[in-house]
């Protein structure tokens, strides 16, 4: 007899309400932050013996933390915050949930619903504000839906396209008594996200890829999202097919970097061959990504000569920014597994062309596009990557990231062989992401090797975070790559706006050393390159929350890059290389 | 050519978006115009089955193809939205829209609007010695037509409802 069963037909507060449904869904830790509005909650978790709460310093850390343990999990995060300031804080995160479609529930305390319009103490309209940057939200004004809500909201934030919800309870509703429903009764009216495809889409598909002189897979964050299997599966094609695969930012891990079929991944920042072969492909397919701005570069010239094969579950994503020629509307993983049966039982084989393609492909791996040019005297960003890499490799390891040059060179060079160890914030870009993010995998992997690859200037964004890991002896680590600027922002000055590097200077830059001590943790400082590994050793082994300052170049740009508003074979591969002509129509792009 | 900006005719589109009648729906999807930047020419609500929860918006919007196609697409993935139908393509559709025209004139204008409503096949609601105000359904260019008509005669204002549409023959939408 399961608890949901004991729990469904009794009567109790919509605050033990809201205890209970998170522990009927499975629910481990949450994160939050007390407020008034969220009291009775609190106090109902106070009288809770399972519930972990890690409680944070800033609401926008909750919501990353819970990214952080969604994305490293497969399981939706969770977080209770309060009325008004807990919840315009949380918005930050709640988009950057949603463009990176992460499963969050968002618990936020309400005034009193006899108050609300009436501009009351920390009283903000709090589904009018989260309606644009939520999957789906609710006010629940009487305590018999709350049960009801609660468990709709997991079931939406978790199926078809993951995405954050919010719950938005007024405090009335926390004291008041009705009668609990447990998971197993509640089944949203009408919401059924289509995860299957016909057999004849899917035929047509694995037609069109047997048919292919130069295929490519472009895979992306639908198939982490899709589960494990879905990475599984994605190998098994790519075995089967002998196609070369790339992947977006969010999709890194799906497909094991260490493999030979690897391209590294496409866009802006993507290696020669990734976005060569994009350009010159025939075949394009698209697996659980969608075409975004810094994947397509200029449009009207992205992969022109290719037809294109788009799998996605959300129907909203087809002909949105490339045309293609063939959709699959379906969850990915269940897709790939039609296409593999499909492909066998068509007894399909790869054309028999593909070598040449894989000889092209080789020549432009040649130009070995990541190369950069080494220092004894100075750490180069990159080299920092690098050993960062080779020191962690064999360890469970995690990485987050924050926001610029440094979450490219992570990508470029840190290389994954594993789905769900890679946490970016990729489609909102927030700089503060990774470190609160590391909290969360930390919760949820206490024994494993957590990393944010962070830069000085995206790090105290959400500095404060480090007080939550030394309270809870999180040992993330902050490799920071201090290069005293915000380098993303000083490489497009540098390249757009004739080195005039307006206000990205990190001046009256703190010492992180000492910043580091005050918490209560760690702190490291590695200056040249000789002394970088056996200060990356020490972070490693030091089982305590670590912030390491790096110190890096200053100048080092991040390369490849693809300018704004040019096309993926219009790459600059190093400084020094043709000035990039950036139309004034690419100036706009941002 | 890639771009899904192939055909840039804007066209104009009557869309039909059955939902749950709950808190906000209309507000989502109010705001997934505005902030995606869509057209709104037109827009129509009301509950349609109070026992089952459900409403229906009509939408008159515009754009390319497939700027039509994203917004329908867009609708869809709201989550109390349960079916979304474009009346222009997919199922031919019978559309109206009703208007209250408030017209002031005294002698043979008052005749003229008379006369021009009965042509129109307009009803006066109200009628004052020196006003009117006629009521008239139709299809939208009979109502702007009669409009124009009616602005030399004294038109004072006009209130009009928006398009609502269904679909020709037995089939629910």
């Amino acid at each position: 007899m399961n608890k949901q069963n004991m729990a469904d037909g009794m009567e109790m507060t919509g605050s033990e309400m809201v205890v209970r449904a998170l522990k009927d869904q499975g629910v481990k830790h949450i994160f939050g932050y007390p407020g008034g509005a969220v009291l009775p909650i609190y106090d109902a978790l106070f009288q809770d013996n399972e519930l972990v709460h890690v409680l944070v310093r800033h609401e926008q850390g909750a919501v990353h933390a819970a990214e952080g343990y969604a994305r490293s999990t497969g399981k939706p995060g969770v977080v209770l915050v309060t009325s008004g300031p807990g919840a315009t804080n949380a918005v930050t995160g709640l988009t950057d949930a949603l463009m990176d479609s992460i499963p969050l529930v968002v618990i936020t305390g309400q005034v009193a619903t006899h108050l609300i319009g009436n501009d009351a103490f920390q009283e903000c309209d709090t589904v009018g504000i989260t309606r644009p940057c939520t999957k789906h939200n609710w006010l629940v004004r009487d305590v018999n839906d709350l049960a009801r809500v609660l468990h709709e909201a997991f079931e939406v934030a978790t199926s078809g396209r993951p995405g954050p919800v919010v719950v938005d309870i007024p405090k009335d509703v926390q004291f008041k008594k009705a009668t609990y429903i447990g998971p197993e009764k509640v089944h949203h009216r009408t919401y059924r996200p289509r995860v299957d495809a016909e057999d004849e889409t899917i035929r047509q598909a694995v037609r069109m890829m047997a048919a292919a002189k130069r295929p490519v897979f472009y895979t992306g964050g639908g198939i982490i999202n899709s589960g494990p299997g879905a990475s599984m599966l994605l190998r098994e094609l790519a075995k089967l097919t002998g196609f070369p695969v790339t992947s977006t930012l969010m999709g890194l891990g799906a497909f094991p970097a260490s493999d030979p079929q690897w391209l590294g991944p496409i866009g802006m920042h993507g290696t020669y061959e990734a976005n060569l072969a994009a350009n010159r492909c025939d075949l394009l397919v698209a697996l659980g990504s969608r075409f975004d701005d810094r994947v397509t570069g200029r449009v009207d010239a992205f992969s022109p000569g290719s037809k294109k094969i788009h799998l996605d579950i959300d129907p909203s994503q087809i002909n949105k920014n490339i045309r293609v020629d063939l959709p699959i509307i379906a969850d990915a993983g269940r897709a790939l597994r039609a296409m593999l049966r499909i492909w066998k039982e068509e007894k399909l084989v790869p054309d028999p062309a593909l070598p040449q393609w894989w000889a092209q492909i080789e020549q432009w791996r040649g130009k070995n596009s990541l190369s950069f040019k080494n220092s004894t005297k100075v750490i180069k960003p990159q080299h920092a990557i690098d050993r960062l890499y080779a020191l962690t490799r064999g360890r469970e390891t995690y990485i987050t990231t924050e926001v610029g040059q440094h979450q490219m060179w992570a990508m470029q060079r840190f290389k994954f062989d594993e789905p769900n160890r890679w946490m970016t914030s990729g489609g909102l870009g927030t700089m503060g992401y990774g470190l609160p993010a590391a909290v969360g995998v930390q919760m949820a992997h206490p024994d494993a090797l957590v990393i944010d690859i962070a830069g000085e200037a995206s790090v105290q964004m959400t500095m404060q975070e480090m007080s939550t890991a030394v309270q809870y002896d999180l040992p993330i680590k902050i490799f920071i790559l201090n290069n005293e600027y915000m380098g993303m922002v000083r490489q497009w000055q540098q390249l757009l706006h004739g080195a005039r590097y307006s206000h990205s200077y990190s001046e009256a830059l703190p010492d992180f050393v000492k910043l580091a001590e005050a918490y209560g943790a760690v702190g490291l400082r590695a200056e040249t390159p000789d002394e970088l590994d056996a200060k990356i050793k020490e972070m490693i082994e030091v089982k305590r929350p670590v912030l390491f300052d790096v110190r890096v170049d200053p100048h080092e740009n991040c390369y490849p890059m693809i300018p704004s508003g040019a096309a993926h074979d219009e790459m600059i591969l190093s400084d020094g290389d043709d000035e990039p002509e950036v139309s004034e129509e690419g100036k706009m792009l941002v | 050519m890639n771009m899904v900006a192939r055909d840039t005719r804007i066209e104009s589109h009557t869309i039909v978006v059955a939902v749950d009648n709950e808190p906000g729906v209309l507000a989502r999807v109010v705001g997934l115009f505005a902030g995606r930047g869509y057209n709104v020419e037109s827009l129509t609500v009301a509950e349609t089955d109070k026992a089952a929860h459900t409403s229906r918006i009509t939408v008159v919007t515009s754009g390319t193809p497939a700027v039509i196609d994203q917004i329908k697409a867009q609708l869809g993935r709201l989550i109390p939205v349960h079916r979304v139908v474009d009346i222009t393509t997919e199922k031919p559709g019978i559309e109206r829209e009703m208007a209250l025209v408030k017209v002031a004139c005294t002698g043979e204008k008052r005749v003229e609007a008379m006369r021009v409503s009965d042509i129109f096949r307009a009803r006066a609601l109200d009628t004052t010695h020196s006003s009117f105000v006629f009521e008239i359904t139709g299809a939208q260019g009979k109502i702007d037509a009669y409009i124009e008509l009616m602005r030399p005669l004294g038109l004072v204002e006009v209130s009009r409802t928006g398009i609502a549409a269904i679909s020709r023959g037995p089939d629910p939408m």
